[in-house]
């Protein structure tokens, strides 16, 4: 079975993030930028399917600016054979990159698409259901455990309250929570032969997907912020200012 | 104008999310309507105030909340509404963003704030900034942040209530089962109180000593990523950007550094205590209250503290 796995460049997780003095966005110029932390986790799901045996060849896609290179890079380190990049400037929005997922899906048929829940920069969390739909295909989200046969796919879902188990028809489409497990790091020699493996480069009017955002962004702000606090010195003073200042309990 | 609200599986009672869901339905203005998965819950939405109709979806695909079937069905109504919402809990997350994808229009996630009709307010990078955001699409389909909105009352209303009409369950999923973990305390997204234990808290029988200060505060128990991966406490437990967002009166931060994914899940609290032993954690920028101390010789002195009155 062939798997997808779609990969997006975004800021680094570990960095925190400055909202531009004209309030069009974030900053993004010179900012660290890495592989979305779930995507990682998807990568890592289909190589580890891979070394099972269950699955035969496994395709990183990324959609952004020609640098989403570097991610694809890092996927095919981890262990993906080979890359495909649809260039985009600006901001994709998730129904856009379902729509060109879609089209690379139809041509490449592979018998299962694991994607990460959400990205941490646009904190959506739509894109896998959003392919899904446009497929036609069922959805595992927000997987903790994968089991793949030939036919179907059983998935544990995290949920509020706990977990649940449902089983998908192949082919069909999985969204990747923090639990499902921890990704390798690349070692130098898969670092070096990654840089040999195949990345196919193509536009979105190559697949006749109309990528315009439907949505504005009109501003971003920073969030309020908090008015910084003071430390007490003992748990009868944090109590006594609970009850009599705060009034909280 | 008109607005329907996917309600959350809460078997007969009105999750929280869910009324916080139908106040921002309130918001955007129109009629409201409420959707309710299974047999169960209809009576109970139907006393929300404000909502003119409930609409009831019966058999088991509904009832386990399959995204497929749900999704079709929303489909299947959306003719009749302008906006299709539902709480950003991980069932609406699931099934919101099939529903609009099959309607052709881009979701909406979490929305924090409504601006007018078509203008919505969302967090970003996990809390880090905001953005206002307007939509082109004819129908918006959105989730929303149930932290930002006050929830309407449980009562007051009473709403017809009428079966939704027949949708056929698509068949590329079965359900298979749950485990749901059974708990005695308030629920962590509607709790006005919550108690949060991070990696400190070293094991998981040492994280169950945060139960005494939750008992005397009738508090939830909430916990740090760290302290999940590391399995001190189970995953629904989860405070964070990837977990559950809370905003309770009184958060109480046990031994947590404070990571930005942790901020962007409890930063709206109205008053944050933390206590840590490191004092430059990055959780004192945003406490209300700081106590620099071991969370192991603070909480039994604040239980005795607590059982003074």
């Amino acid at each position: 079975m062939k798997l997808l796995v779609p990969v997006k460049r975004v800021v680094d997780y570990n960095v925190k993030v400055r909202v531009k003095a004209d309030q069009t966005g974030v900053e993004t110029a010179n900012v660290k930028m890495s592989m979305n932390p779930f995507d990682e986790i998807a990568v890592e799901e289909a190589v580890r399917l891979k070394e099972k045996g269950t699955v035969t060849e496994i395709v990183a896609v990324s959609i952004g600016p020609t640098a989403a290179q570097e991610q694809i890079r890092t996927a095919l380190a981890m262990g993906a054979d080979r890359g495909i990049l649809i260039e985009v400037d600006g901001i994709v929005e998730p129904l856009a990159v379902a729509k060109l997922l879609k089209a690379v899906v139809e041509k490449e048929t592979p018998g299962l698409v694991i994607l990460g829940k959400q990205a941490i920069d646009d904190d959506m969390n739509a894109t896998g259901q959003m392919l899904a739909a446009l497929l036609g295909w069922g959805q595992g989200t927000f997987a903790s455990k994968l089991e793949l046969t030939a036919d179907s796919a059983t998935v544990t879902r995290e949920v509020d309250g706990g977990l649940e188990t449902v089983t998908l028809k192949l082919p069909a489409i999985v969204t990747t929570d923090l639990r499902l497990n921890e990704p390798r790091y690349a070692s130098l020699p898969n670092i070096m032969k990654a840089r040999k493996k195949p990345i196919e480069t193509m536009k979105p009017a190559d697949l006749g997907v109309d990528a315009a955002p439907r949505l504005t962004t009109l501003k971003v702000e920073e969030p309020p912020k908090r008015i910084a606090g003071k430390k007490v010195g003992s748990v009868a003073e944090l109590v006594d200012k609970l009850r009599n200042e705060a009034k909280v309990i | 104008m008109s607005v329907l609200v996917l309600a959350d599986r809460s078997g007969s009672t009105v999750s929280q999310p869910t009324r916080s869901a139908v106040a921002a339905a309130q918001k955007i203005g129109g009629d409201v309507h409420v959707l309710v998965l299974g047999a169960e819950g209809a009576d109970a939405h139907a006393k929300l105030p404000g909502v003119g109709k409930v609409l009831k979806a019966e058999g088991e695909a509904f009832a386990n909340g399959l995204a497929e079937p749900v999704a079709a069905l929303l489909v299947a109504l959306a003719p009749g509404y302008s906006h299709l919402l539902a709480p950003g809990s991980a069932g609406g997350k699931n099934v919101m963003p099939r529903a609009a994808a099959l309607l052709d229009v881009q979701i909406i996630s979490d929305i924090a704030g409504v601006i007018d009709a078509d203008t919505f307010q969302r967090f970003i990078y996990a809390g880090n900034a905001l953005a206002t955001v307007k939509s082109a699409d004819a129908r918006k389909v959105a989730t929303v942040r149930a932290a930002s909105f006050d929830p309407v009352p449980a009562e007051g209303g009473s709403a017809v209530i009428e079966a939704a009409p027949a949708a056929g369950d698509p068949g590329l999923s079965t359900f298979v089962g749950a485990q749901i973990v059974k708990s005695e305390r308030p629920e962590l997204t509607a709790a006005r109180i919550v108690v949060s234990g991070g990696r400190a808290m070293g094991s998981s029988d040492q994280f169950k000593i945060l139960e005494g200060v939750a008992d005397r505060l009738g508090a939830a128990i909430g916990a740090s990523r760290a302290a999940v991966d590391a399995g001190y406490a189970p995953n629904d437990m989860q405070v964070g950007q990837t977990g559950k967002i809370v905003a309770p009166e009184l958060y109480i931060a046990f031994g947590i550094s404070g990571a930005i994914q942790h901020l962007a899940g409890m930063k709206d609290s109205k008053v944050i205590v933390a206590v840590n032993k490191d004092e430059e954690a990055p959780i004192f920028q945003v406490a209300d209250y700081g106590l620099v101390g071991d969370v192991f010789k603070v909480i039994p002195e604040l239980e005795a503290e607590l059982d003074k009155k």
